[in-house]
């Protein structure tokens, strides 16, 4: 398989304090790879920079062709329609015809349910709602690689499903992603690969049976332990 | 209340109340030129320019509008430049409001959340596509509320006219008051004519304000 992003010996610093260090990480094409750790080691930042939304102190990140990322807040535009938001970019930017656009818009939105919704704006919309509209504008631009940074982390427990069946449905697609997420159960069905971040290091790389199963690092399995509950009765 | 007296006086005040409407909404007009102006050079933070506006919308902010006009209708023709009453009325009215609609719209800007620059920026739009389809109209939603206040403010502040003799409606008044005491009957129009100059503003205001708003923070219609 071809590699589609290559990271090496990638720096982040905000002044002093070292967010992210010496990271080196290749991504397949068609891969789907976790990462997980601790908050604050560095996860959402790697994402960041490889969407050039940071400035980087050291090293370089390549990438074969467009990334499209979908945010924790889903950051949709709220001045806009369901569908004026899904056809801002396409045709700003890419100057695609508008029709096409809508064609395409209103098919994506139809995967994920969302048909009844183009003309509303997103205040309208609940969270699940919101965020399945942010993978689908992601989605339109036809990136190379998807950037999905704690997508469920502010969603309601019964909105989560929704928003994870649309990225498992992207993932059977053989699309290429980068997954930051909490949803351990979420991690280990989707990855092919998981890393572990801590303090702005990869301290695992790994499979996701292997990760889940039988971590190697201490620190990995401290971390996966905050997940399990002792029985109290 | 003489109400022959209130008719006759009809005429007089609708008048002034054209003049008063004229030179106030030319001052609103220039007051948000001068606004978006000093908002975007402070938004952009230009270099020198930024601090230029700073001291403007100090300078013009704390100081009353009645000295403000005394500077330039007595001031400027010391300098050798000399204004009429009503340019004088409208550049007065449209730097005061300038002042603040550099502030109103400024803070509009400031509000629409970093991460929207770094949602559309993830979109491949640049950044000029990013502040007119994306910022500005959230910036200018925002801003809505404050900038009806100004021109309700902009419009009552018309009254301190009569001090640089423009006829307007304050000026009418007291004029009227002065000449044949029907004090209850000039007071009576002049209060009924600031609310006709104002009402429709405050009413459209709130219309676009409605309007806007509910779209964007309007709450999740689960009608639909």
């Amino acid at each position: 398989m071809d590699e589609i992003l290559k990271i090496e010996h990638l720096t982040k610093k905000y002044d002093d304090i070292t967010v992210l260090n010496d990271i080196s990480l290749t991504v397949k094409k068609g891969e789907v790879l976790v990462i997980v750790g601790p908050s604050g080691c560095g996860k959402s930042t790697l994402l960041r920079c490889i969407n050039n939304l940071e400035d980087i102190q050291d090293g370089k990140v390549n990438i074969e062709g467009k990334t499209g990322m979908v945010f924790q807040s889903y950051e949709l535009f709220p001045h806009m329609t369901v569908l004026q938001n899904l056809m801002l970019a396409p045709v700003k930017v890419q100057k695609r015809k508008k029709d096409e656009v809508k064609k395409e818009a209103e098919q994506l939105l139809e995967r994920v349910g969302l048909s009844s919704k183009k003309d509303n704006y997103p205040a309208q919309l609940s969270g699940g709602q919101k965020q399945r509209v942010a993978i689908v504008r992601a989605l339109i631009m036809h990136p190379e690689v998807l950037l999905f940074d704690e997508v469920t982390a502010a969603l309601d427990p019964e909105m989560v499903r929704e928003v994870l069946d649309v990225i498992l449905d992207l993932a059977k697609q053989d699309k290429t992603m980068l997954i930051v997420t909490h949803e351990m159960a979420f991690a280990r069905a989707i990855a092919d690969r998981v890393i572990f971040l801590e303090g702005g290091s990869i301290i695992e790389d790994t499979t996701p049976a292997e990760f889940f199963d039988a971590p190697r690092s201490e620190r990995a399995k401290s971390f996966l332990r905050t997940f399990e509950f002792e029985k109290v009765h | 209340m003489d109400t022959g007296v209130i008719t006759s006086y009809i005429p007089i005040f609708a008048k002034a109340f054209l003049l008063t409407l004229k030179i106030g909404w030319i001052g609103v007009a220039l007051a948000f030129v001068t606004g978006i102006a000093g908002a975007f050079t402070l938004y952009f933070k230009i270099p020198l320019l930024s601090a230029a506006v700073k001291c403007y919308v100090e300078l013009f902010r704390n100081t009353p509008l009645l000295v403000q006009l005394f500077f330039i209708y007595y001031g400027l023709p010391v300098l050798g430049f000399k204004i009429s009453a009503e340019v004088c009325g409208a550049v007065g009215l449209g730097l005061l409001g300038g002042s603040y609609m550099t502030e109103s719209i400024r803070s509009g800007l400031d509000a629409v959340p970093k991460i929207q620059m770094e949602s559309a920026a993830s979109l491949g739009l640049s950044r000029s596509q990013t502040f007119m389809s994306v910022i500005l109209p959230q910036a200018f939603t925002i801003s809505v509320p404050g900038l009806v206040a100004n021109v309700i403010f902009l419009l009552k502040e018309t009254s301190v006219f009569s001090a640089i003799s423009l006829m307007d409606l304050m000026f009418t008044a007291k004029d009227l008051i002065g000449l044949y005491y029907n004090t209850t009957e000039s007071l009576f129009l002049l209060v009924l004519f600031y609310i006709a100059m104002l009402l429709p503003v405050s009413f459209a205001g709130s219309v676009i304000e409605k309007k806007m708003r509910s779209k964007m923070f309007g709450g999740r219609d689960d009608g639909i």
